[in-house]
């Protein structure tokens, strides 16, 4: 793949991948969510994201002269963009809210950005891509309201803060970020945590292990046409 | 808690009942009902109720019974082929 990619396709692989590691991420509660309605909902929110993702590999892909699913899984590990706070394999619910709160979050911030970029492809990818994750970030504080307003929640969900904070201040770049921090500290019914940004330059070792998983079956045999 | 859900097809169509989810709140209760009924397009409103709201009614009294209180108490087709039977002997 090129070495000299323009801005622009750096940025659309960053939010691919993003939304493609998470989305896997929140898969992996399919079927052993809390309940049986947030099975199907927390299922529903990581199929979305997947879409998303698919979406943005496209317009990346329409630039670099590949395809999507090249780019979804046919990179090494290595190459990967997203932030590391997408990579980490959580199965515990207040840690999955607390990040889910987190990006969406950063997410949304992200995306108002993105709908008065110049570029119109990107603008109204982004537009139509806000208009599904509005009902993400109603999941997400749905839920936040939810663990802060017991005192076993709240406790649960500033241990998780606390442990993803340096992980979800590497999602947005420094322009945007105080941006973001304002917003979570107008939610949270805690102090912030403190905390020196994990920058997407740095993958975690769960990168790596999803990345054999999420990938096993295309490397079980290059260039079929699936 | 558990709540109704009822579902509109098409503008202008009556609701009709679609099923049934557990969820602690209204918040949840409209994200869920959303997820579960909405997302595929195949609604274009829902109705939602705490089933404790519903209020069942099952006791319906016909102790002399008058079938003729029923849709089902009087057959238009017997009466029909009663009446055809009369014309056609009449013109027979």
């Amino acid at each position: 793949m090129s070495r000299s990619r323009s801005d622009r396709a750096e940025k659309l692989l960053e939010l691919a991948d993003d939304e493609l590691v998470l989305g896997w991420r929140n898969s992996e509660w399919t079927g052993i969510a809390p309940y049986l309605e947030e099975d199907v909902a927390f299922s529903s929110i990581a199929q979305n994201e997947i879409g998303h993702a698919r979406a943005l590999y496209e317009l990346a892909a329409a630039e670099l002269g590949t395809t999507a699913d090249e780019l979804a899984l046919g990179r090494e590990p290595e190459e990967y963009r997203c932030a590391p706070l997408v990579e980490l394999r959580q199965l515990e619910w207040a840690r999955t809210i607390a990040r889910h709160f987190l990006y969406e979050t950063a997410d949304a911030v992200r995306i108002e950005a993105l709908k008065e970029s110049s570029d119109p492809e990107i603008a109204g990818l982004a537009a139509k891509v806000d208009r599904e994750e509005v009902y993400h970030r109603i999941h997400a504080d749905m839920w936040l309201d939810r663990l802060q307003a017991s005192a076993e929640g709240l406790r649960r969900l500033r241990e998780a803060v606390s442990e993803l904070w340096p992980y979800a201040l590497g999602v947005l770049d420094e322009e945007l970020r105080p941006e973001w921090v304002e917003r979570i500290r107008g939610r949270l019914r805690f102090d912030l945590p403190e905390g020196r940004p994990v920058t997407r330059a740095e993958h975690t070792d769960d990168l790596r292990e999803l990345w054999e998983e999420m990938t096993m079956v295309r490397r079980s045999a290059p260039g079929a046409n699936w | 808690m558990v709540w109704e859900v009822f579902r509109q097809e098409r503008k202008g169509q009556a609701f009709q009942h679609a099923g049934s989810f557990e969820a602690p709140d209204q918040t949840f209760a409209e994200t869920y009902a959303r997820e579960f009924y909405g997302r595929r397009q195949e609604s274009v409103a829902l109705w939602i109720v705490p089933r404790e709201h519903i209020e069942t009614i099952g006791d319906f009294v016909d102790e002399l019974g008058r079938n003729y209180h029923r849709v089902d108490g009087y057959s238009l087709k017997t009466k029909l082929k009663e009446a055809r039977e009369q014309v056609a002997q009449r013109s027979g």
